[in-house]
């Protein structure tokens, strides 16, 4: 084989012929995939994210929270993910329209979030998690998150954002622990995960 | 081309001796010539290598010790951990691999390195970039694309540089004084020619144009794949086929079967990526198509495998005393195995349970270290002797490399990948309680694992230590030789 042009050539149209079928053709199958009515509720489904919980995808992301928990949920019989309530249903394209970027993860060295604004409602647990796993989920390796908050000498009165904190966790007297915007912005964000409602792929 | 002019494959052979010292004279040109250039993307390589390697070790420890430099943002897992990977990827691996394919360019097409200043140029934007990158992760700026972390200001300097150098490296093959082709240079072009388009086709409709939905994913992971597949793989195998017949002064095994081998890669491998996504949101036949292009690639890896084998066989005492073979035949080998476990885990049945464990982590390791980056470290240790006309100062620190990095990453593989297997079936059993502090869990049954990871670590990191002093004293003792000549010109000598 003495032609590079023949090498080049070659190489170009096997590349080529995956992005066709790789790239290409998913984009054609899926890239006008649009927004369904719920008919019960009338509202749209996948809802635009409210600002505050964009704010915390950011947060998200920076942070490489992707490197330990998905966002997927596998069908029945395929794994356990059902069966771990990670989730009603199985996920599908649609409902990942307005993911930017799309954060599916390959890892669960935690658990799936695709649904954790479903199972966990609660914006305190959400902190306590952050600011020290172990608060909440004892023997977590989950790294605590104490860089979003900040502790501060209590002034005239309590914050009415302090956090509550059980004794062991609590800082010295007259000081107090307070979400930073990083933090409540990530809370809201992970609320917003939730792939609930039924679609009719999903079944 | 009918000048009589020896095949290349031919002129690997012992035997062969028609004008040796012309030849010499045309080696020592061309090695002269690539010194300055492939001096820097070494050196570059080595400070990531070891900046990468520490990255490692400090994501590892915070697994199994969460409370390690917690408090620190910058620090924390989900920004160490892509350090990690951007800087031993695109830090090391891409240093090393774009000063091996210049090298073995230059000396499988005969000509010396024409105006090095440009690769010079290229090399320092790409490790700018790098830098850039890699301390936008740091502070946050991810863009939360697996692979392509490197924030949205610093890849533009990476895509024009690597352009630049990929240009550079068709320009030379332009100018080629040797007609004929060896195997080599057809995996060097195609990944000289592959990276350039995956990259651009990732960033446009990745993080400038972003696609809609899931559509990203499969995008994300063609790229993915691809960069292992078509830039590394490539570049690794070029550089197996280049070293162990010439250290050995021995033919390739079988010409036909590196023809096979090689278009059955381009054949097969761009198509694997979408094995990453088993299980997950996108079409069905998506990914099948990956899983079926991934069994295919049995037919590359067994090809190229029997052939370094047989291209081995009845040398395999010289391993004794030649270091550059030891890596070499230490990655072939980790070739072979890393490739035939992907072909297994990318299955349906066998991804349903080490899917999203650390079983992953131990193939991808197996791949990037076990395999290309001591690849890697044989090309090194045969190409600085000659750029520089001296010898490695000391035989026991590479020695010490060696045994750190082959036992180091045998003990991370090895035990990462039973333990994700068993990750994987305590999470695909719902009676195992996914966190429990004091029964089996899948958190905490790990933990032993991620333990064992962490000492492995710290021996390659050993071997990186020696590998770095190594290669500094090799290049101070240039200097200083290089200082020595310019002191009295009339010694001078080429």
């Amino acid at each position: 084989m003495n032609y590079a042009p023949l090498v080049f050539l070659g190489v170009f149209l096997t590349l080529a012929s995956s992005w066709v079928g790789l790239v290409l053709a998913p984009q054609l199958q899926l890239g006008r995939q649009q927004e369904v009515k719920v008919e019960e509720t009338s509202e749209v489904y996948p809802p635009v994210r409210p600002g505050l919980a964009q704010r915390g995808m950011e947060v998200y992301k920076a942070n490489g929270c992707i490197y330990c928990h998905s966002q997927q949920v596998r069908p029945p019989g395929f794994g356990a993910d059902i069966e771990r309530n990670w989730g009603q249903r199985r996920t599908v394209a649609r409902d990942y329209l307005h993911d930017k970027p799309v954060m599916l993860g390959t890892m669960r060295t935690g658990p799936d979030l695709t649904n954790i604004g479903v199972r966990q409602t609660s914006i305190q647990w959400h902190l306590q998690h952050l600011y020290d796993p172990q608060i909440t989920s004892k023997g977590s390796i989950m790294p605590p998150f104490r860089f979003l908050f900040e502790k501060r000498k209590i002034g005239a009165k309590p914050s009415p954002d302090a956090l509550a904190l059980p004794r062991e966790f609590a800082p010295e007297p007259g000081y107090e622990i307070v979400p930073k915007p990083e933090a409540k912005a990530l809370v809201q964000y992970l609320l917003s995960l939730k792939a609930n409602v039924p679609l009719p792929e999903a079944e | 081309m009918s000048t009589g002019s020896p095949s290349i494959l031919r002129s690997f052979s012992p035997a062969y001796t028609e004008d040796v010292a012309q030849q010499r004279a045309l080696l020592a040109e061309i090695d002269t010539s690539c010194r300055g250039t492939l001096l820097l993307f070494f050196g570059a390589a080595v400070v990531w290598l070891l900046i990468g390697t520490v990255f490692g070790l400090t994501a590892s420890l915070k697994l199994h010790w969460p409370n390690f430099l917690a408090d620190t943002a910058w620090l924390t897992f989900g920004r160490v951990r892509p350090a990690h990977l951007n800087a031993v990827a695109f830090g090391f691996a891409s240093n090393a691999a774009l000063a091996v394919s210049l090298w073995l360019l230059c000396r499988l097409c005969r000509v010396p390195l024409m105006h090095a200043w440009v690769a010079n140029i290229a090399g320092v934007a790409w490790n700018l970039g790098v830098a850039i990158g890699i301390a936008g992760i740091l502070a946050g700026d991810s863009t939360g694309i697996e692979w392509l972390e490197i924030p949205g200001y610093a890849s533009p300097l990476l895509f024009v540089s690597y352009a630049l150098i990929a240009i550079w490296g068709v320009i030379t093959f332009r100018f080629r004084r040797e007609r004929r082709l060896y195997v080599s240079q057809w995996y060097l072009l195609a990944a000289l020619f592959c990276f350039p388009w995956l990259y651009s086709v990732a960033q446009i409709l990745l993080i400038l144009e972003p696609v809609r939905g899931v559509v990203q994913a499969a995008v994300n992971w063609w790229f993915g794949h691809n960069v292992l597949g078509l830039w590394f793989t490539p570049i690794g195998i070029a550089a197996i086929y280049y070293f162990i017949p010439k250290v050995l002064g021995v033919p390739v095994y079988k010409y036909s079967l590196s023809l096979i081998g090689f278009w059955s890669l381009a054949l097969f491998y761009n198509w694997n990526g979408m094995h990453h996504l088993v299980g997950g949101p996108l079409p069905a036949w998506l990914i099948t198509v990956s899983i079926v292009a991934s069994v295919m690639m049995t037919i590359p890896v067994v090809t190229v495998g029997l052939n370094h084998h047989f291209t081995m066989w009845g040398h395999f005492h010289k391993l004794k005393h030649s270091p550059v073979l030891r890596f070499m035949v230490f990655g072939g080998m980790s070739y072979t195995v890393t490739s035939l476990h992907g072909v297994l885990l990318s299955l349906r049945s066998v991804s349903e349970v080490t899917h999203f464990t650390h079983s992953t982590v131990a193939h991808a390791h197996t791949g990037m270290y076990a395999f290309f980056t001591m690849v890697m470290f044989g090309a090194i240790y045969y190409i600085v002797p000659r750029i520089t006309q001296l010898a490695w100062p000391s035989a026991r620190l590479i020695r010490i490399h060696f045994w750190a990095s082959a036992l180091g990453i045998l003990l991370y593989i090895v035990p990462l990948a039973i333990g994700g297997t068993l990750q994987g079936m305590a999470m695909i059993n719902p009676d195992v309680p996914f966190l429990a502090p004091d029964k089996y869990s899948v958190v905490t049954m790990t933990l032993p694992y991620l333990k064992v990871r962490s000492v492995s670590g710290f021996i390659i990191l050993v071997g990186h230590l020696a590998f770095a002093t190594s290669f500094v004293w090799i290049v101070a003792r240039w200097l200083k030789a290089a200082r020595h000549r310019q002191a009295s010109p009339t010694t001078s000598h080429v």
